[in-house]
């Protein structure tokens, strides 16, 4: 790397005045001439067959243009009717997710049909005149009813089950008969949210002139949508924009195509104008990607020094209604990461994903990880609770030394760097463990109850090399050095929070030695921009970051040939040096870059047979994941009285590898705890048993407030990579899967005098304080 | 928001008001501060055809904490009970349930007369009005009326006010012992349980007590049990004030959500009510 000016400062976001001054344009500000409004008819059964549409009087109101069902999207001509997963799974059932519902619906808020109006008020109203008679059916939302048998949700499947995965590594028999104690405990990761500010929000556009269709929706993957657009409506891929203008929050729950987009899409091209649909957070509640619902049987063999020997699993995945996009990948993700950053050997598991009647499952920050880490961390608790230990060194016991990396794991990921034990005693250090574990002991004896909880956790991002995932794991930059100076960055990654305009201009202004205001960075929207694969799964800097330096070698590359051939010397005695371009061990010349960007748009003294103009585009093929890691400490005071919990104290000490912008990672770090937090805490989607979400506002279900999260204090280590040439890991998703397990275990040890091992999430004070109530049998404990 | 179509108009007096809702009858429903009425008319769970916006009225949003009874209007932001240091001395149980209440939006906005008139079980005025005693006053066209905090609060989003009448102001002696203390729920803020107490104190003893609770049963109500057994308690017996609260909402149907069941919200009124009495008696 060069000379360090903008790269590793706490640069103010230059995304933010736009933001916070109103002037971004999120979807619902895209105004088009001629533009009407959808609104959808939605399922209030979680399980019914349609018996018949009536949808006379909503087409006789002047302000209706058009009412589609799902008989008509599905005889129009080219059009798939039913959406795309992705995957690599050999025996994955894959039953027909419709656009709108054909004869069936299976979800409360499945989709069933679309009206549009001149005026959004209009659209709603029409949705009220839309008479669906439906003949109710027996719906299921506990996952493991439904994974035993009938009702099914696909009757033609004659099963429940979409699949089943077994995965042993060791001896794990023989790890169990030699164990001297085992650990065994049902864990529940109850199903959240995700809730972003901004629903799921879209435009569609259909220029018949052009037989061009252009989309303007919250999404984090244009390119990917692009794609599975072109594939649904039957449309080359070439006349298909799309683009993702300011994302209002995506979690995972942007990372889809859904049905919503298509019919918008396909509605656009029938009445040849600009169709607008943007959800009511009801609808978001009902129809947006949900996230975690696992169920995660366990058993741990353990020796009586705390060393972990081996794990028994069964992960059971409440997969929803239909395939999202990712749905059955992301249980799968959790086997991977089982173990943690711990180094047992022998693991024998099963994943099932299991069909309900409930909103389909999908990537929710962290996808997959965030449910093992909170397994595994919570059963370190459990086995040091058993065996009378400090939770602490029985972590220390069983972390893979800092001299082991690369490390391979029992399943089959191989770790390349990573020092987990820094990371815990600066932790400790920070919060002085043993000096609140004696606070801990005096509050108890006057009926006060600290809790103390650990998280030390890795996970796995920068997601990843295309092998390893259901499709392309690459991404692209590309570069333009402007005849004026001014450098113009295309980046693959579609940015909707985390800050990439200003990172990204951070390192080219380091690297090629312009001010940061002479650097664009442009991205979402498939007409201006290479393809790419877009952000998620901590990925958009690891991958996308990588491909703009890749970018950036090939421009110096060519820079020094050009200032080379000016300077009539050979390329090879040439280098950059702060930014600019240099000869090797003599300061008295120098080119910028600009200068050589102008040479090159000139084309009148280029070395022969280099092509005039200064631009490049790059890919990155990561050859590996990345494996941030951390350790957050937690300390609730539980209230005897009401089970009320009040968070004292959060130190988070994460490892993201070098830091760009610290600024920016503590940003998301804060937002990534803030999340997991409060998943520990209050969040959880409930469905009744026959199907009813009665949690389908922002009145039931609880996203933190400000008032609800503690002050955050952050630390790093910094421990490198070798995987991407920047040696930064993700930071976007590791707040949320460290904080989890940081707060339960913190919860529970509070209430450890009483005898509690386990309390599933959310932790709210009613079940803390039927745990801390006097037991029948007339003890206090 | 993308409500069902209605109707609009401004009423500049009390007079004009009632006139308005004399001609729209049950169509019509009063505008204040908006803040319980239009979340339901966003999900449609209300659509009236007229909205009668008496946010304007004047003189109707004044805090008179100078008389005796102290008066308050109707139209009274929370935020403006929340800033007044007369009430934070006179009656201190109000400016808890004010600055306690939603958030900077929401008090900046909401009127105490709305948030009384809508009835939510939920609610912290109604508990608060109970414990001060307070009296409603509510304009008819034949002329005003005067109710009790106890008669004006009936039953689940279900008040004394007839369809004809508008609240115009709420009126209690001061109460310098009281206090009033929240169980939030998480999503909305809405007390969980909320305790209200009024206290006057001698000699180091309980004199007399109102104690009234929301957001256990389907209304809030006065806990005459405590009341009772509050009597002649020494304010520095912790124990005896809160055995006093055992029991505080016996009798009462308490109601379940996905958060709290009935059995702890019941559980809880005992301990939020030993609080309140403890923070009144501190004061």
């Amino acid at each position: 790397m060069a000379f360090t000016a903008m790269v590793g400062a706490r640069i103010r976001r230059r995304e933010d005045p736009r933001l916070i001054t109103g002037r971004a344009t999120y979807v619902d500000d895209v105004r088009q001439v001629g533009t009407v409004y959808a609104a959808f008819v939605r399922s209030p059964h979680g399980h019914a067959k349609i018996v018949s549409i009536d949808t006379s009087a909503a087409k006789a109101d002047p302000r209706v243009l058009a009412v589609y069902t799902g008989e008509d999207l599905h005889h129009a001509h080219g059009v798939k009717s039913s959406l795309p997963v992705a995957h690599k799974m050999a025996d994955l059932k894959t039953p027909p997710h419709y656009m709108l519902a054909l004869d069936e619906v299976r979800v409360v808020g499945d989709a069933v049909a679309i009206v549009v109006a001149t005026t959004a008020y209009a659209a709603r109203d029409a949705v009220e005149l839309i008479a669906v008679e439906y003949e109710v059916m027996p719906a299921v939302t506990d996952v493991e009813k439904a994974a035993a048998g009938p009702p099914y949700v696909h009757a033609s499947l004659g099963t429940n089950i979409a699949f089943t995965m077994p995965f042993a590594a060791g001896d794990t028999d023989k790890a169990f008969a030699e164990a001297d104690v085992v650990v065994k405990q049902r864990i529940v990761n109850q199903r959240v949210a995700p809730v972003p500010i901004e629903p799921r929000s879209m435009v569609a556009n259909w220029d018949a002139g052009m037989q061009q269709l252009t989309i303007y929706s919250a999404t984090q993957i244009p390119h990917l949508l692009r794609t599975q657009l072109a594939v649904v409506l039957g449309l080359p891929e070439n006349h298909i924009r799309a683009i993702a203008p300011e994302v209002g929050g995506g979690f995972g729950a942007k990372l889809n195509v859904y049905a919503e987009e298509a019919v918008v899409s396909w509605v656009a091209m029938q009445l040849e104008c600009p169709v607008k649909y943007i959800e009511t957070r009801s609808e978001c509640f009902q129809a947006m990607i949900h996230g975690r619902d696992q169920i995660d049987d366990l058993e741990i063999a353990a020796k009586s020094d705390g060393t972990i020997t081996g794990m028994r699993l069964k992960i059971t995945a409440n997969l929803g209604a239909y395939h999202q996009l990712l749905t059955p990948v992301v249980p799968t993700l959790t086997l991977l990461m089982a173990h943690g950053c711990y180094r047992f050997e022998n693991i024998s598991a099963e994943v099932v994903g299991v069909f309900t009647n409930t909103m389909s499952t999908d990537a929710y920050r962290g996808a997959g990880r965030p449910e093992a880490t909170f397994f595994i961390e919570r059963s370190i608790d459990m086995v040091a609770q058993r065996l009378g230990l400090d939770p602490a060194e029985v972590r220390r016991k069983n972390f893979i030394a800092k001299t082991s990396f690369p490390h391979t794991t029992a399943t089959g990921l191989t770790y390349d760097s990573g020092d987990y034990e820094t990371t815990m005693d600066k932790a400790l250090k920070i919060v002085d463990y043993a000096g609140l574990r004696k606070r801990q002991e005096e509050l108890r004896k006057q009926g006060r109850y600290l809790g103390i909880g650990l998280s030390t956790y890795v996970e796995v991002c920068g997601m990843g090399p295309s092998a390893a995932m259901p499709a392309a794991g690459w991404d692209s930059a590309t570069i333009r050095v402007e005849p004026t100076g001014s450098i113009t960055v295309l980046t693959g990654i579609s940015p909707h929070g985390q800050g990439e305009e200003t990172t990204f201009a951070q390192i080219v202004s380091d690297e090629l030695g312009v001010p940061i205001d002479q650097v664009s960075v442009i991205h979402g929207d498939t007409d201006k921009v290479q393809y790419g694969v877009g952000t998620f799964g901590s990925r958009g800097t690891a991958v996308g970051g990588a491909a703009l330096q890749l970018a950036i070698q090939t421009i110096q590359a060519k820079a020094i040939k050009i200032a080379a051939h000016q300077w009539e010397a050979n390329p090879d005695d040439l280098e950059y040096r702060d930014g600019k371009i240099g000869i090797k061990g003599d300061p008295s010349k120098s080119m910028t870059t600009p200068e050589a960007g102008f040479a090159a748009f000139m084309g009148d003294n280029l070395p022969p047979g280099l092509e005039p103009g200064l631009d490049a585009t790059r890919r990155f093929e990561p050859p590996n994941f990345v494996f941030p890691f951390g350790t957050h400490v937690c300390v609730v005071e539980v209230d005897a009285k009401s089970g009320q919990v009040e968070v004292v104290q959060y130190v988070a000490v994460d490892d993201c590898g070098r830091l760009l912008n610290p600024m920016i990672v503590e940003g998301q770090i804060h937002g990534g705890i803030a999340q997991g937090l409060a998943q520990a805490l209050f969040e959880e989607v409930v469905y009744s048993d026959d199907g009813q979400l009665l949690t389908g506002t922002l009145m039931d279900y609880a996203i933190p407030h400000a008032e609800q999260v503690p002050h955050y204090e952050l630390d790093h280590t910094v421990t490198g990579t070798t995987v991407n040439p920047l040696g930064i890991k993700g930071c976007g998703e590791a707040g949320t899967i460290g904080s989890t397990p940081a707060v339960a275990n913190a919860v529970i040890d509070a209430l450890a005098p009483f005898g509690v091992v386990h309390i599933d999430m959310p932790l709210k004070p009613e079940k803390l304080w039927a745990a801390m109530q006097p037991k029948s049998n007339g003890s206090v404990r | 928001m993308i409500p069902a179509a209605f109707e609009y108009k401004r009423a500049n007096s009390v007079d004009e008001a009632l006139r308005l809702l004399g001609e729209h009858g049950e169509d019509a429903k009063l505008l204040a501060g908006g803040h319980s009425l239009i979340p339901m008319m966003k999900l449609r769970l209300a659509a009236p055809a007229m909205l009668i916006d008496i946010a304007g009225i004047p003189n109707l949003d004044q805090i008179d904490a100078a008389s005796d009874p102290l008066t308050i209007g109707a139209l009274t932001k929370h935020a403006k009970l929340a800033a007044s240091d007369e009430l934070q001395k006179k009656a201190p149980a109000l400016w808890d349930a004010a600055n306690d209440l939603g958030d900077p939006q929401v008090r900046n906005r909401g009127t105490i007369g709305g948030a009384s008139a809508h009835g939510d079980p939920s609610a912290d005025y109604p508990a608060v009005l109970q414990a001060l005693d307070a009296t409603f006053t509510l304009a008819g066209k034949n002329g005003t009326r005067e109710l009790k905090a106890a008669e004006f609060f009936r039953g689940m989003f279900e008040t004394a006010l007839g369809a004809n009448e508008l609240l115009t102001k709420i009126s209690f002696a001061a109460a310098p012992k009281s206090a009033y203390v929240k169980f939030h729920h998480p999503a909305s803020h809405y007390a969980v349980v909320g305790v209200a107490v009024a206290l006057t104190i001698d000699g180091g003893a309980i004199e007399s007590a109102r104690v009234a609770i929301t957001g256990v049963g389907d209304v809030a109500f006065r806990a005459a049990g405590v009341e009772a057994a509050l009597k002649g308690v020494k304010t520095n017996d912790a124990d005896g004030l809160a055995a006093a609260c055992a029991g505080a909402a016996s009798g009462v149907q308490a109601r379940s959500d996905t958060f709290a069941s009935a059995s702890y919200r019941t559980a809880m009124a005992d301990v939020f009510a030993a609080r309140a009495v403890a923070q009144a008696a501190a004061r």
